[in-house]
C-alpha cells in the first residue's frame, strides 16, 4: 500500500499534533472513510434526482417538481420519509440472514472507494491490486443480494436473489477479460498507475487505441451496466415478474441502504470507466482534476441513466447466452489482438 | 517436550516474526479470531445456509491475512475466487436443494474416528513442515536475525510483487501453470457434458 496525495497531507496534519504509530494511522483513515462516506451519500441523492429528472423528460413528462426548483430536493424529503416508516419484519424471515443482508450490500458498495482516484492526489490508499480489489470487493453485491433473498424467506425474493448471482458471476469474465487490456498497457493494475498511463494528449486515452480500445469500452460498459443491475440487466428486480426482486421484504432504512448502494454502484462503474478509458483525471491544465474526473464519470453516468431508460429489459435465456456466445468471445479475441499490438509496437505515445 | 515447547513458542511469536510493525499485531489477532471462529461455525452450525455465509466471512480473514502478509495479488484472487465464485455457487446449490431451510443436516456420516485421524494427520503435516523449516534465519530491515517461519518472510517484500508473479508463471512455473490450466478446462468440459446428458 503507497500512501499518497491526500492520506500523506492528512497524515503529517495530524502527525503535528503528536499523534504516531499505529492511532496516527487509524485516524487518518477514518478520517478519509466519513469524508468519503459523506461525500457518496449527497453524490447518492444527487444521482436518485437526477436519475428520476432525466427518467421524466425521456417519457415526456416533468419528474419531480413539488421540493424547490425542480424539485432539488424530493430525495432528502424521501430519505426522511423512509426514516419515519415502519420497519416491517416478516415473521418467517431468517433473522440474522436478513438484518446483515443491506449492511453488507453498503460496505460492497462503499469499501471500492478506497482505490479510486478523484483527482491528482486524492485517492484514500494506492493499492498495487487496485482494479483486481475493485473486482474482488464488488462480489460482496452479490453475496448481499442472495442474503437478502434466502433471509426474506419469499419466492420472489429468492428468484431475484438467484439471478442476480447467475448474473453477476457470468458478466464478471467479460468485464475483468475488457479489463486486462487496459492492464495490458498500463502495465499495472493500480488505479493511479493506470491513469498516468493515459497522461498527456487526449488520444492517449485507452478507449483511442484503435482498433481494441473502443471495444474494450463498449464491452467493459455493458458488463458494468450487468454488474450493477440495471436495465437492460435489471432481471434481479424485474418489476412485472419478481414484484420487486429481492427487496421485496425491505422496507424503511433497510430498504434506503439497498436503494443508496444500489446508486453507490452507478457512480463506481462509471467512475471504473473513466478511470481505466477515458484517462481518470487528465484533462486541460487550467481546471482543477478532480473537476475534470467528476465531469467525465457525470458524462458516462448520465449515459448509462439514458440506457436504462431506452432499453427493454432482457429474457433470462438471452442473458446468458449475450454473455458467453457474444461478450466472451469478443472480449477474448480482443486481448490477443491488443497483445499483438502491443507486442509490435502499433500504438502511439503523444 | 521439546518439539511442543517449540511449536508453542512459534505461535506466541509468530506474530512479531511476521509483522515488525506493531499496529499489524492487533489486526492479525482479529483476523486470527474470525477466521477460527467462523470456521469453527462452518462446521457446527445446522443452518447449512447459515454455514455458506460463515465460510465467506472465513475466507475473507484469510484474505485479511495474505494482506498482512504483504501478499495483495493472493489476497485479491482469494475473494474473487473462493468469495466470488465458489462460495456463491455453493449458495446457489444450496438454495436449489429441496432441504432449503432444513434444521436437519446431511452428513457423510463419518463419525468421530475418522474426523480425528484427519484432524491429527492434517496437524502432523502442518507441523512437520513447520519444524523443518524452523531453522531458516531472517535479517530484519533493521538488521535484527531471528528466527523464521518460512524462507520468503525476508523482511519487506518487493511491491511489484504481482510482476513477479506475472514473470514466474510465465518462465519459470510455466509447466504447473498450463498442466492446472488444462485440468480446470477438463474438468469444465466435463461438467458440460454431464449436465447435457442428463437433459436428452
Amino acid at each position: 500500500m503507497i500512501a499518497i496525495g491526500i492520506t500523506v497531507a492528512l497524515t503529517e496534519l495530524l502527525g503535528s499534533f503528536g499523534l504516531s504509530g499505529g492511532l496516527l494511522s487509524v485516524i487518518t483513515y477514518t478520517i478519509l472513510a466519513a469524508g468519503t462516506f459523506g461525500l457518496l451519500s449527497v453524490l447518492a441523492l444527487f444521482l436518485v434526482w437526477w436519475e428520476r429528472k432525466v427518467a421524466g423528460h425521456m417519457q415526456q413528462r416533468f419528474g419531480p417538481m413539488r421540493n424547490g426548483w425542480h424539485g432539488w430536493y424530493q430525495t432528502l424529503m424521501d430519505g426522511l420519509k423512509l426514516l419515519q416508516k415502519e420497519d416491517i419484519l416478516v415473521a418467517t424471515r431468517d433473522k440474522v440472514v436478513f438484518f446483515w443482508a443491506p449492511v453488507m450490500c453498503c460496505i460492497a458498495a462503499f469499501a471500492a472507494y478506497i482505490v479510486i482516484p478523484f483527482g491528482d492526489g486524492l485517492i484514500v490508499a494506492d493499492l498495487n491490486i487496485g482494479v483486481l480489489y475493485i473486482m474482488a470487493i464488488t462480489t460482496f453485491t452479490v453475496i448481499a443480494l442472495l442474503m437478502a433473498g434466502w433471509g426474506s424467506n419469499n419466492k420472489y425474493a429468492l428468484l431475484g436473489g438467484m439471478r442476480s448471482a447467475a448474473q453477476v458471476v457470468s458478466y464478471e469474465v467479460p468485464m475483468v477479460a475488457s479489463i486486462l487490456v487496459v492492464v495490458l498497457y498500463a502495465g499495472s493494475l493500480s488505479t493511479v498507475d493506470i491513469v498516468n498511463s493515459q497522461s498527456g494528449n487526449f488520444l492517449n486515452w485507452n478507449i483511442f487505441r484503435l482498433p481494441f480500445g473502443p471495444i474494450a469500452f463498449i464491452t467493459f460498459l455493458i458488463a458494468a451496466v450487468a454488474e450493477a443491475n440495471r436495465t437492460p440487466f435489471d432481471l434481479a428486480e424485474a418489476e412485472q415478474e419478481l414484484v420487486a426482486g429481492f427487496n421485496i421484504e425491505y422496507s424503511g432504512m433497510k430498504f434506503a441502504m439497498f436503494f443508496l448502494a444500489e446508486f453507490i454502484n452507478l457512480f463506481t462503474v462509471s467512475a471504473i470507466t473513466v478511470i481505466l478509458f477515458l484517462g481518470g483525471w487528465h484533462g486541460f491544465a487550467f481546471i482543477p482534476t478532480f473537476v475534470w474526473f467528476f465531469m467525465k464519470t457525470f458524462a458516462i453516468v448520465f449515459l448509462l441513466i439514458m440506457v436504462r431508460w431506452t432499453y427493454p429489459r432482457m429474457r433470462v435465456d438471452q442473458l446468458m447466452e449475450f454473455a458467453w456466445k457474444v461478450l466472451v468471445p469478443i472480449t477474448f479475441l480482443n486481448i490477443i489482438v491488443a497483445a499483438i499490438f502491443k507486442h509490435f509496437g502499433w500504438y502511439w505515445e503523444l | 517436550m521439546e518439539f511442543f515447547d517449540k511449536i508453542i513458542e512459534l505461535i506466541v511469536a509468530a506474530p512479531g516474526i511476521i509483522f515488525t510493525e506493531l499496529s499489524t499485531r492487533p489486526v492479525f489477532w482479529l483476523l486470527s479470531m474470525m477466521m477460527l471462529v467462523s470456521g469453527f461455525l462452518v462446521v457446527t452450525l445446522k443452518n447449512i445456509f447459515h454455514s455458506a455465509i460463515y465460510l465467506i466471512l472465513c475466507l475473507f480473514s484469510v484474505a485479511g491475512l495474505f494482506i498482512l502478509l504483504q501478499a495483495e495479488f493472493l489476497a485479491a484472487a482469494q475473494v474473487l475466487i473462493y468469495v466470488g465464485a465458489v462460495a456463491i455457487l455453493m449458495i446457489f446449490a444450496i438454495m436449489l436443494s429441496t432441504n432449503v431451510s432444513g434444521n436437519k443436516r446431511m452428513t457423510t456420516q463419518n463419525g468421530l474416528p475418522v474426523s480425528i485421524i484427519s484432524a491429527v494427520f492434517a496437524l502432523g503435516t502442518i507441523s512437520f513442515i513447520i519444524m523443518t523449516k524452523l531453522n531458516v534465519v531472517i535479517k530484519n530491515p533493521e538488521g535484527v536475525i531471528t528466527k523464521g517461519l518460512w524462507i520468503g518472510s525476508k523482511g519487506e517484500l518487493p511491491l511489484d510483487n504481482i510482476m513477479l508473479i506475472g514473470k514466474y508463471i510465465m518462465t519459470e512455473y510455466m509447466l504447473p501453470f498450463e498442466v492446472v490450466s488444462v485440468l480446470l478446462l477438463a474438468s469444465m468440459i466435463g461438467a458440460i457434458a454431464l449436465a447435457r446428458k442428463e437433459r436428452s
